[in-house]
């Protein structure tokens, strides 16, 4: 622990009191969403996007902390020099398959 | 309890938002120049938007008891075209010195182009020879990792000292860095993107309180102009201390937007 870590004064036992109900919904809600996208209108498309989440979820599970700075590292652009020209005002959330690295 | 939203766009917020957040304990904002959604198409428009924000607005806020600041750049959005830019760049100086202008803000970078990049450094160029406070806007999801670290190599090779500059909209992958470089970090509380309330008390537990706090960046978007109260009731929630409440959403705010001449609340 750094010396400028603050901890959470709550036991293990009331954070899981307090927000174990919150995440179950976010759970389901995330498999929900999985599920509507099997069931498309037409056929359904290979989008990177969604691959990118299939990824998170499996870092989510492997065993190892550090969980959210991981996972925004996996949705991020890590090159390092300025691009030619800016293609859009927006964002994705995750890499297009032609700028991963 | 009071607190300070260092950073929301009430010209795109109602006269309720003004008394809610009044009612919630808010007696300061800072509100920094951004982008309309949509791009703005003569330099006149924005000479509109910076008398908005030095004139109008303060006369809004008071009506509250708020006391309202602002910041003034082109935003990267629009600083593509950078012979615009440029030249709504000329206009910035005849409104840094009204009675409510801190600094430049929100300059940055949104997709990390070399445009956007080139006129990052003229803002930062204006800052220096004025001696004012920045505050920067980083990259939304994908693109602000590395718009972070282009940043902050601006900022340095500008010669501007990182204690007068505020990065905002740090998430967990970036707030170690702009800290260990010596900035202030932001925390923008947003539903979707950016940060919950939840994660940015997670980021403050690990990282420590110096030197960062937190905004509701309320804007014509999907956002909650009561995000601070609400980070403040989860940290009441978890047990935390009220001093560090307090220090986090009003004494933090004070220490860094104080050096501003400009800048004044009921303390």
């Amino acid at each position: 622990m750094s010396s400028s870590e603050q901890p959470c004064p709550l036991s293990h036992t009331e954070m899981i009191d307090a927000w174990f109900l919150e995440h179950r919904a976010k759970v389901l809600d995330l498999a929900a969403f999985l599920d509507r996208l099997d069931r498309p209108t037409g056929p359904q498309s290979d989008d990177f996007r969604i691959e990118a989440l299939r990824n998170a979820i499996t870092l989510l599970i492997d065993g190892q902390g550090d969980r959210t700075r991981r996972i925004q590292m996996m949705l991020s652009d890590q090159s390092s020099e300025p691009i030619d020209a800016a293609p859009m005002q927006g964002a994705l959330g995750a890499i297009p398959p032609a700028d991963a690295p | 309890m009071k607190y300070i939203d260092p950073h929301i766009h009430m010209v795109s917020r109602t006269t309720d938002d003004y008394r809610r957040m009044a009612q919630a304990g808010c007696v300061a904002i800072t509100e920094p120049a951004f982008w309309a959604g949509f791009d703005r198409c003569s330099v006149d428009g924005f000479r509109d938007y910076y008398r908005q924000l030095t004139d109008t607005e303060p006369k809004r806020a008071a009506h509250y008891g708020i006391k309202h600041h602002c910041w003034l750049c082109i935003n990267p959005k629009e600083a593509e075209d950078i012979g615009f830019a440029r030249e709504v760049m000329s206009a910035i100086p005849e409104f840094l010195d009204r009675h409510n202008v801190l600094g430049i803000g929100e300059i940055g970078l949104n997709k990390n182009s070399k445009n956007e990049l080139s006129v990052l450094e003229a803002h930062l160029a204006l800052a220096k020879e004025r001696d004012t406070l920045v505050l920067v806007h980083t990259p939304h999801l994908e693109d602000k990792y590395k718009g972070t670290m282009l940043i902050m190599d601006a900022v340095a090779n500008a010669g501007l000292d990182s204690d007068r500059v505020l990065i905002d909209h740090v998430e967990e992958h970036t707030v170690g860095a702009v800290l260990d470089r010596g900035f202030w970090a932001g925390m923008t509380l947003y539903p979707d993107t950016k940060c919950t309330p939840q994660r940015a008390v997670d980021i403050l537990e690990r990282w420590g309180t110096d030197r960062i706090w937190m905004n509701s960046a309320g804007d014509w978007g999907d956002s909650d102009p009561l995000a601070v109260p609400k980070a403040r009731m989860e940290m009441k929630r978890r047990r935390h201390p009220a001093a560090m409440i307090e220090q986090v959403t009003f004494g933090n705010p004070v220490a860094f937007l104080g050096r501003s001449p400009n800048f004044s609340v009921d303390v």
